[in-house]
């Protein structure tokens, strides 16, 4: 693992990408405490990172596009298939070094608040706090982003894949107030995210008997909630979207609130695309 | 060393390997012969555990590459048929975070780059970065690498295609030396350069072992000669109606050369070919007609190759029962 980290660090830093994603977020981050903290003398510096967090959508795919698929382009992955080390090992080594990549600019950050009190009243712990969600947002989404790049071979693929994502996540809350919350408008609509689900898991696994056991016994166990209960599919797909909405946990944290719950919830995120990101190496291996 | 147990692979309808066993002992050079698309890459791969079987398992000293692969990865050395390398990167520290993704460290670590450096003669470009250096070159350090560690056994798939003469005469060297000191399983789809290099040649096709013997050998029990060649002063008819009553003689053809002399390619399916031209030049000798050239014909391993690879169904009956497994 230490190895594959020493490597992934030497890369991103020999060539722009680490670079590029620090300047970028320095640079928005910045902009958004001159905007905020300095012309607007707001002394609340978490604004600045709510404000800062759409820069997101471009940076984390740009870094992560490439640890997986390059690779497998290169055909290096087979190297480290061949090597006496886990695809476990191989993963969170990689995710080690971006997480590196990404405490750097984070860690001058860091300094603003503590630069700031110096001249006005700042109250630290939120804006540690919400430093902290920050990181993790940051986190999580690279997560997900070397979960996109282990699922093709195409940087540009999967940079474009990733801003999508990323860019629907951002959005998803203020959409969730334009899509229908009626009890036939969710379930329509979450009968055609089964089905994208279910050939989506058809198109990765290559076996159909998952795919479509994985459909039917969502939609019986939709039917069965729909016959028992209607009521409580009313609103259920705007729920959804902000549930699953990693941008709407970090603004707990920004209104002064150290929201244990967001916690586990970004943690649980980590590990779950990066547990994606194994098993879509291992799929490799299998076919 | 190497046990290969009942391996199968398909991909989806298609069977690249099917029911592939064999031994691999230490201390010998092997080549991996076959056609393209005989399922030598798929082998290899499933050998170092980069591919996952469909059936059949592969033993690395009694190590199960997929249940137990971290002892048995150390046991090898693997050059896929891409070299791996990332071209970013110099060979000096590609070979670092080789060596420490196999767990040398420190001094160790140090020493052994020097030593693989020096016996894949990469000491000059050792700096450079890899995406500058010629093809031979990258082929060496992908050598260098699967040497870190000190595998035993050294697995090479096609190490010699894409380079030019020299480049391949020089691979074949460092082959031939490492062999001294390592088990090596090289695959080619050229035969001539396994019959110099190896001491042992398994052969390949479909997805089944055709053969596995040493090059000597496996010539002398799959081709053994069935074919002499005579010259005689006799004529077409005469020469025919002498060799017909020979009832070990399956055919024969005769050819008219210059000076009015007759060739003749006698064939035959007896073993003991000897016992069939002492039978011929006795005929010739009681009839007064002179053989002027008896030679035996040996076909060569290139057109056994040919054979072997060409018809399956044929030679899968013929060639299975005679290859025993070693």
């Amino acid at each position: 693992m230490i190895a594959v980290l020493k490597h992934e660090l030497r890369i991103y830093f020999r060539s722009l990408a680490a670079y590029v994603f620090g300047a970028f977020l320095l640079a928005f981050v910045g902009l958004g405490s001159m905007l905020y903290n300095l012309q607007a003398a707001v002394s609340n510096f978490e604004y600045v990172l709510s404000f800062g967090c759409l820069i997101f959508v471009v940076i984390v795919p740009i870094l992560t596009m490439r640890v997986i698929a390059e690779e497998r382009k290169l055909k290096t992955d087979q190297l480290l298939y061949s090597l006496p080390i886990s695809t476990t090992e191989v993963i969170l080594g990689k995710y080690l070094a971006l997480l590196a990549v990404y405490l750097l600019p984070l860690c001058i950050i860091s300094l603003y608040p503590l630069y700031f009190s110096q001249f006005g009243d700042i109250y630290l712990p939120t804006s540690y706090g919400s430093i902290f969600a920050f990181f993790l947002l940051g986190a999580s989404l690279i997560a997900v982003g070397v979960f996109i790049s282990s699922l093709t071979d195409n940087q540009g693929f999967a940079a474009g894949i990733g801003i999508a994502v990323i860019l629907f996540n951002y959005y998803s809350v203020s959409l969730s107030e334009y899509v229908s919350s009626s009890a036939l408008g969710s379930l329509v609509a979450i009968c055609v995210l089964v089905f994208a689900l279910a050939l989506i898991i058809r198109y990765v696994t290559k076996n159909d008997t998952l795919a479509y056991s994985f459909c039917i016994i969502l939609l019986a166990a939709l039917a069965i909630l729909c016959w028992v209960d209607t009521e409580a599919l009313e609103g259920l797909l705007p729920d959804i979207m902000t549930a699953l909405s990693l941008f709407e946990r970090f603004y707990v944290f920004v209104n002064g609130i150290f929201d244990m719950t967001g916690v586990v919830y970004y943690i649980s995120v980590i590990v779950f695309f990066l547990f994606l990101s194994v098993q879509s190496l291992e799929k490799r291996r299998y076919n | 060393m190497i046990s290969v147990e009942h391996l199968t692979k398909c991909y989806g309808d298609f069977t690249a390997v099917d029911d592939l066993s064999f031994e691999i002992d230490e201390g010998h050079v092997y080549g991996f012969l076959g056609p393209n698309g005989a399922g030598k890459s798929t082998t290899m791969n499933i050998m170092t555990g980069c591919l996952s079987a469909t059936s059949g398992r592969v033993l690395i000293d009694g190590h199960d590459i997929f249940e137990e692969p971290r002892p048995a990865k150390k046991l090898i050395g693997y050059l896929p048929e891409q070299p791996p390398l990332y071209m970013g990167e110099s060979p000096m520290e590609y070979l670092q975070f080789v060596g420490q993704a196999k767990g040398i460290t420190g001094k160790e670590l140090s020493e052994q780059i020097e030593q693989v450096i020096e016996q894949t003669k990469i000491y000059e470009v050792r700096n450079q970065r890899i995406a500058t250096l010629s093809k031979g070159f990258r082929q060496r350090v992908g050598i260098a690498q699967a040497l870190l560690g000190k595998p035993r056994v050294i697995i090479l798939d096609e190490p010699t295609v894409g380079l030019d003469p020299i480049q391949i005469i020089e691979i074949r060297e460092l082959i031939k030396e490492l062999g001294r000191s390592h088990t090596v399983i090289f695959s080619s789809h050229i035969l001539s350069e396994v019959q110099t290099i190896c001491d042992e040649i398994i052969m390949i096709a479909h997805g089944r072992l055709m053969a596995l013997d040493e090059p000597g050998k496996l010539e002398k029990r799959l081709l053994s000669p069935s074919e002499i060649s005579l010259v005689t002063d006799a004529g077409a008819e005469q020469a025919q109606s002498l060799l017909t009553p020979i009832k070990e003689i399956t055919s024969v053809n005769t050819e008219l050369m210059d000076g009015g002399y007759l060739r003749a390619e006698v064939k035959t399916d007896n073993g003991d070919i000897y016992s069939v031209s002492r039978k011929i030049f006795n005929a010739f000798k009681d009839s007064g007609k002179a053989l002027l050239e008896m030679s035996l014909k040996k076909a060569s391993l290139e057109e056994l190759f040919i054979e072997l690879s060409g018809n399956p169904a044929e030679s899968e009956t013929a060639e299975e029962k005679e290859v025993p497994e070693k």
